[in-house]
């Protein structure tokens, strides 16, 4: 029995007189549009690549029609009309990451299900389940979905490696620049993660007696005080990197070699 | 609005008035021997004055200094007291300290650690050795709250928002209350075997203060009008620390703690005046030059403590002089340094909020005031009553039988000034006492009846502002009061401005007998003042016949016109008591000789 | 900001049967506060005016109110930080009951904390009843115990708010009551079932509004609750932990 009776608001009042409405708004426009624009550009199945950079949407290109393709071109078994990219095959474990990771999670459930649309304002449903039933029990694996990306990091890093070597001779473009950020902002977006701090080290109640966990949760628990901050920036890197390089591919722009 | 209407009646065995430390303490023991027993909390369950606490708790459990031990404890708490306290309870309470503490520890509460693992202590004002455990600068909430979590577990009722009226007696012994609810306004009987007084203080009787509203005397008039004696009413402790700025907080607590943790006061030319004068019962433990002074801080064992770290009558005195001499800060206070043991400690404006966080905390929200970047302004705020209830140091029962006191509201173990940090374990250690004599009092009294008649008569004296449509407004008698309070019987007194403060009071009694009060009995502010306004009257006047009767400076207590000490008075406390006329009596009564043990102890301790 | 300016409050004045907001002029000092002006406003005009207070310093949490539609503890709430070109509003809590004007019935949190399993230690390491414990171990839980029970956190938090799971979740205050207790480093309580099933952390969808307006400024959501949903996850969501602990790989319980 519920023993204390609410008055309920309508959707939007409040008593606020601050613009509390831009913050979800500016969230809503960008992952938004990330949405978007990822779901696009995975679909193409075409300039993701030029040279020895390769797009990390398409990374790792498990099969594909780049000189990246880790075993050769579209496989056989695949029918025809199944509509193929490379990025279709892998996508999925870095969208699932971001979509279950507990910061963004706050923030869309506030920008695109206005639930609530922002603290201390009135929401436009009664009903509510949360995070307690199906379907959004499903957040719980959100650790299973860091497993995949702490993994996919490994190809990040070496398609990093890789921009850096231009047919056999070292060099610096703009582009090894962009894709060396990337990984560094993926990798610490992955290692700040809520769940990684959790596995390391926070399930303990006692660190003085696990030295080397306690210093690994220290090292972790830094890194996700800016949680939101890696989440930001590397969302950003990572379209950014990609729009680059289907510039580069398509020819609109030219890449600018440093060194 | 003039109907007395009916009440709710609840049966208990023991029932404690007061939830901060002192009555949840009190109430868990009781309930631990198993009996039933009903908390009545002024406020909501967690909010009393103990939160406000910061230093620490004291307890000689040696585990940074393993030269304290409870003798030591003792004797620092007599020499504090100015040997005017009660020996047995100074003494119970220094040996008893450290179970108590230890006991939170199972219950919960997480103080700061050695290096070892053990119970981290630090220095305070008075204390030969560290010795205060604390939590930073909240261990008043570390330790209301573990008692609260604890408490909720052990089958207490707890009645929040409640204010008691007036204690009932039934042949000579007190056997319950009548109560109202502050956010119904109803009425409500209590009956009780044995009572417990935890009210806290008097604070409110003063207008610069570090008490919040509740503290208004109730357990000292309730007592009083019950017949039981007050003791050492004359000694209320002014904090040397209050903060003086912005006039809305004035008065609110700045910890002993930044002394402790290096803090120093300067005047305005810069100069530390603290060392200007150093009484001569601490002259030999003191340190005579800034250097020492940091060295006691950092924790050197051969190093003397800075005279920042004197017991909290004299530097509140010394900060007064300073701005009476026109050495003051702007807003007439002086300046408490944290901030220059930046120039000591590597990364100090870290360490400072680490070890200050609630410090930092409020001043940055309350002053705009950065505490690791600029000095403070402080200044004496009123802050705690020696006096109250005069109690049997072992069972904490008043002279009326079936009623104890428990923690500030009782008088003894501090004698004319107590030490920092002595507060806390105060009310664990007698809090327990008097919870678990409270219980065995209960099992051989039964609760008794009271005539309805006698019950309506309270009902109906606690109505009365109602029935005036055009009294005065009693917020206004209560400032009329707090501000002759302060400039009469305040940090320094005069024989003639105490007589002039006992005729004005006279006065003041008759306009409280006069105010009126609008509207509602639910929750309104107007009404309860009223019902306070005569418990802040009966502590006003004994706290002036007693300040009147001591012709000497000791302890809290300071007289302009006899500043030296006077050794006649010094074997004396002063009671008082409602006399059969029902004008107050004073009483001289010789101070509990020392035994030749604790005699020693002293001796050796000196 | 010496010179004496004016303001005008909007206040919430009635009961549990109704009310309105009332209008109240008063002029600012310096260094006022939310509450020395509502104080000032009982004292000028409105001597009946309900107003829970206590200490004055933000450290009861009594005064919790919602200012210009954002809960807040009056007391630390700076006139000149408000803009005064318009009225300020002071409402009570929205979450519980109203009793009068400002004061709101908070027991619900009280009878709460009673449904949460109590602090369960192990037996003390030395005979004289005292424990090992290193700094190091308690600085995560001395953060939790920071809290002043103002229930601004449960006052702003939309299950409560807005969707009234008074009887299925226990709100941010009484998870970090939880997390403070499942992470000392003596209890040996088991309050993960409890707070899946009874205590509904799944209700919380972690917008975070409850670490903003917390006035100790303990971050709840990422210190205090992810941490606790991790351990739920543990328990029983994590798939392969559930496998291995079937085979009897692993321990039952989190690592104590």
């Amino acid at each position: 029995m519920v023993d204390v009776p609410v008055k309920r608001l309508r959707f939007g009042q409040t008593q606020r007189r601050d613009a509390w409405w831009v913050t979800p708004a500016i969230s809503f426009l960008i992952l938004g549009s990330f949405v978007v624009y990822a779901t696009w550009a995975a679909f193409q199945g075409d300039h993701y690549f030029v040279g020895n950079y390769l797009s990390p949407f398409y990374s790792p290109e498990l099969w594909g029609g780049s000189p990246h393709a880790l075993f050769g071109t579209k496989p056989s078994f695949i029918p025809e009309w199944v509509p193929f990219s490379p990025a279709l095959l892998i996508l999925w474990a870095p969208g699932g990451f971001r979509f279950t990771c507990y910061y963004y999670r706050g923030n869309y459930y506030k920008s695109m299900w206005a639930d609530p649309p922002a603290c201390a304002v009135g929401e436009p449903r009664k009903h509510y389940l949360g995070e307690k039933v199906f379907p959004l029990i499903i957040q719980n694996l959100h650790r299973y979905f860091l497993y995949f990306a702490v993994f996919f990091l490994f190809f990040l890093a070496h398609d990093a490696w890789k921009s850096f070597w231009f047919n056999d001779s070292f060099g610096v473009g703009v582009g090894s620049l962009i894709i060396t950020a990337n990984v560094i902002l993926l990798g610490g977006y992955t290692f700040s993660c809520h769940s990684m701090r959790h596995l390391v080290g926070g399930f303990l109640d006692r660190f003085s007696a696990k030295p080397a966990r306690s210093s690994c949760y220290d090292c972790v628990s830094s890194l996700n005080r800016h949680h939101h901050l890696w989440a930001w920036c590397s969302l950003f890197c990572v379209a950014g990197c990609d729009v680059y390089i289907r510039l580069l591919s398509k020819g609109v722009i030219c890449d600018w070699r440093i060194f | 609005m003039a109907g007395v209407g009916t009440w709710d009646t609840h049966d208990y065995d023991v029932l404690v008035i007061g939830a901060g430390g002192a009555g949840l303490r009190a109430a868990i023991e009781a309930a631990r021997a198993g009996v039933k027993v009903g908390l009545i909390c002024k406020s909501l369950l967690g909010k009393a004055h103990t939160v406000m606490a910061e230093g620490g708790v004291a307890a000689a459990m040696a585990n940074v200094d393993d030269r304290d031990s409870w003798k030591v404890h003792f004797a620092d708490t007599m020499r504090g007291g100015q040997y005017v306290n009660n020996h047995r309870m100074a003494e119970l309470h220094a040996q008893e300290a450290p179970a108590r503490v230890r006991e939170l520890e199972s219950w919960g509460a997480l103080f700061d650690r050695t290096r070892e693992g053990t119970i981290l202590q630090r220095n305070f004002g008075g204390h030969r050795y560290p010795r205060l455990a604390h939590v930073g600068d909240r261990t008043g909430l570390e330790m209301i709250r573990t008692l609260q979590d604890h408490g909720i577990h052990q089958g207490i009722a707890v009645h929040m928002e409640f204010t008691v009226v007036s204690l009932l007696k039934d042949a000579g012994r007190v056997v319950g209350v009548v109560a109202y609810d502050r956010e119904r306004g109803r009425f409500h009987v209590f009956r009780a075997g044995a009572t417990v007084l935890a009210t806290g203080g008097i604070g409110k009787a003063y207008k610069i203060t570090s008490n919040s509203w509740e503290y208004t005397g109730d357990g000292q008039a309730l007592a009083y009008d019950a017949g039981a004696d007050l003791l050492d009413m004359e000694f209320v402790q002014f904090h040397p620390t209050g903060m003086v700025w912005p006039p809305s907080v004035a008065g609110i607590l700045v910890t002993e703690g930044v002394r402790g943790e290096g803090g120093v006061l300067r005047n305005s030319e810069g100069r530390r005046f603290m060392f200007d004068e150093i009484p001569e019962n601490y002259r030999s433990s003191t340190a005579d030059n800034e250097e020492e002074g940091w060295r006691y801080v950092t924790g050197d064992k051969e190093a003397r403590r800075p005279p920042e770290l004197l017991t909290r009558d004299h530097v509140a005195r010394m900060i007064r002089r300073e701005v009476r001499a026109g050495r003051g800060s702007p807003h007439g206070g002086v300046f408490l340094d944290i901030s220059w043991i930046k120039s000591k400690v590597a990364g100090g404006a870290e360490h400072i909020k680490k070890k200050l966080p609630s410090m930092y905390h409020q001043f940055k929200k309350l002053a705009d005031i950065d505490i690791t970047a600029e000095a403070m302004e402080v200044g004496p705020t009123t802050h705690y009553m020696m006096g109250g209830v005069k109690v049997h140091a072992e069972t904490q029962m008043s002279t009326v039988p079936g009623l104890y006191a428990a923690g500030e509201v009782a008088a003894g173990l501090h004698g004319a000034n107590r030490l920092g940090g002595n507060s806390l374990s105060d009310l664990l250690v007698f809090g327990k006492r008097a919870g678990e004599n409270a219980a065995s009092f209960a099992r051989e009294h039964a609760a008794a009846s009271v005539a309805d008649s006698e019950i309506q008569s309270v009902i109906g004296r606690a109505l009365q502002a109602f029935d005036r449509p055009s009294g005065e407004n009693p917020f206004m008698v209560q400032r009329a009061l707090q501000e002759m309070m302060q400039e009469n019987v305040g940090i320094v007194r005069i024989e003639s401005e105490v007589e002039h403060a006992l005729g004005e009071l006279e006065l003041l009694r008759a306009r409280a007998a006069n105010v009126s009060v609008d509207g509602h009995r639910e929750y309104n502010p107007g009404w309860h003042c009223a019902i306070d306004l005569d418990n802040m009257l009966t502590v006003s006047e004994a706290v002036a016949r007693c300040a009147l009767a001591r012709r000497e400076s000791r302890g809290g207590h300071f007289r302009d016109d006899h500043p030296g000490k006077d050794a006649a008075l010094g074997k004396v406390n002063h009671v008082v008591r409602k006399g059969p006329d029902g004008r107050m009596q004073l009483e001289a009564v010789p101070v509990l000789p020392l035994p030749a043990d604790l005699a020693q102890i002293v001796e050796e301790n000196k | 900001m010496t010179t004496s300016v004016s303001a005008t409050f909007k206040i919430w004045r009635g009961d549990a049967s109704g009310g309105a907001f009332v209008e109240y002029q008063t002029q600012l000092s310096e260094g006022m506060v939310v509450l020395d002006a509502v104080h000032q406003i009982q004292a000028e005009s409105a001597p009946d005016l309900a107003c829970r207070w206590n200490c004055k310093a933000g450290k009861c949490g009594s005064c919790s109110a919602e200012v210009n539609g954002v809960p807040r503890l009056m007391c630390m709430t700076r006139m000149n930080d408000l803009p005064v070109d318009q009225p300020v509003t002071i409402q009570p809590l929205h979450t519980f009951p109203m009793i009068r004007d400002l004061v709101t019935d908070v027991s619900w949190n009280y009878r709460q904390k009673l449904r949460v399993k109590k602090f369960s230690p192990r037996a003390p390491d030395r005979p004289d009843g005292t424990y090992t414990m290193y700094q190091r171990d308690i600085e995560r839980v001395q953060e939790f115990r920071k809290c002043i029970e103002c229930f601004l956190c449960q006052d702003v938090c939309h299950v409560l708010r807005d969707h009234e799971k008074h009887d299925e979740f226990i709100g941010p205050r009484l998870l970090i009551y939880t997390a403070s207790l499942e992470m000392h480093p003596l209890d040996g309580e088991d309050r993960l079932q409890a707070l899946k099933d009874e205590h509904g952390i799944g209700y919380c969808n972690i917008t975070k509004c409850c670490t903003k307006v917390c006035p100790e400024e303990i971050r709840i959501t990422d210190n205090g609750i992810i941490p606790l949903k991790e351990r739920v996850v543990d328990e029983f969501y994590d798939p392969l932990k559930i496998v291995l602990r079937a085979l009897g790989v692993k321990k039952q319980k989190t690592a104590k």
